[in-house]
């Protein structure tokens, strides 16, 4: 072994300071966690964390408050683009974010995904998709798939009772008020960087004031998929990808 | 040559998700035999093959891991 590396002028990655210090509470393994840190490091690289404000959900990451070191605010249960709105309005120069999983923004709050999105409002939605309630247990969601399991549906997801999956995104893309949209995961470093660009990008277009900037990741949830964080991400790439596939969905020419 | 790097990794943050280890392209790191307060066996160093590439520390969850590299 040769020198030692460890010096402040070697350092090319730690954590970012838009994080705070807190330990996340996330399960091991949980997407929420590195998604975070990415969309930490977005503002971060683009020199706005004075200039940012969060809107936290209801579900998983209802504390997501603790751990951005930017202004937050917690709104009611799916209601989160409805408070981002009043936010945007009263303040259209600061960069305004929603944070919200998929029992949030899909299924209790899908009137003011959908309506926010339909009026072009000027922020960025992160939609955090793993096909299940996390928080209250791994009940079905709007976006689990078919056939699978979940604690309300234990033979899996019958497509005749209770319907098919949700692509939001797809949905809200079709809207004349979306901007950008596109679908990305967290699961692997290069996917994660792609994840980084992409909120790079909408809160580039918020501040050229766009509209509606909706980035769904698609995330595991090792705890209620019953699976090791290996096993999830390698269980996500096999059924959720085929369903929900990668890539820009509404994209500016 | 490939450039020379270093990773310090703060166990007591650490979840043992094991996440890190496929992702490190040089299999710098391991999960450690004893387990830290919170119950979790943590990421270590086996080797001193890495290259500062930064992947484990951008996917890891939590944010432990510190990556130096030669300049």
């Amino acid at each position: 072994m040769a020198e030692n590396l460890i010096k402040p002028e070697n350092l090319v990655y730690d954590k970012t300071k838009v994080l705070t210090d807190r330990v996340l509470h996330y399960c091991p393994g949980c997407g929420h966690s590195t998604t975070h840190r990415m969309l930490a490091e977005a503002i971060d690289e683009l020199g706005i964390q004075g200039e940012t404000i969060g809107i936290a959900p209801v579900g998983c990451s209802v504390l997501a408050y603790y751990y951005f070191d930017v202004d937050m605010t917690e709104a009611a249960h799916g209601r989160a683009p409805a408070v981002a709105t009043g936010i945007k309005r009263v303040l259209p120069d600061k960069y305004v974010f929603t944070y919200q999983g998929d029992g949030d923004l899909a299924a209790i709050g899908t009137a003011e995904t959908i309506h926010a999105c339909n009026r072009g409002e000027n922020f960025l939605i992160v939609f955090i998709n793993n096909g299940i309630y996390g928080m209250t247990g791994g009940q079905m969601a709007p976006t689990t798939l078919e056939n699978m399991k979940s604690t309300t549906s234990p033979r899996g997801r019958d497509v005749k009772t209770m319907g098919s999956p949700l692509k939001i995104s797809e949905l809200v893309a079709s809207l004349p008020g979306t901007y950008y949209v596109a679908r990305h995961s967290v699961h692997t470093p290069a996917n994660a960087r792609k994840t980084k660009r992409a909120f790079k990008k909408a809160l580039e277009y918020q501040k050229e004031k766009k509209g509606t900037c909706l980035i769904e990741v698609v995330s595991n949830c090792p705890s209620n998929w019953k699976m090791t964080p290996i096993e999830s991400n390698k269980w996500m790439e096999e059924n959720m990808f085929p369903f929900y596939s990668l890539g820009d969905i509404k994209a500016p020419k | 040559m490939a450039k020379k790097g270093d990773v310090v990794i703060q166990t007591e943050r650490c979840k043992g998700c094991e996440i890190c280890l496929s992702a490190c392209p040089q299999n710098v790191l391991a999960m450690s035999d004893k387990v830290n307060s919170k119950g979790y066996r943590y990421a270590v160093k086996v080797n001193s093959a890495c290259t500062g590439c930064t992947n484990c520390a951008v996917v890891c969850p939590d944010g432990v891991i510190t990556v130096y590299r030669e300049k």
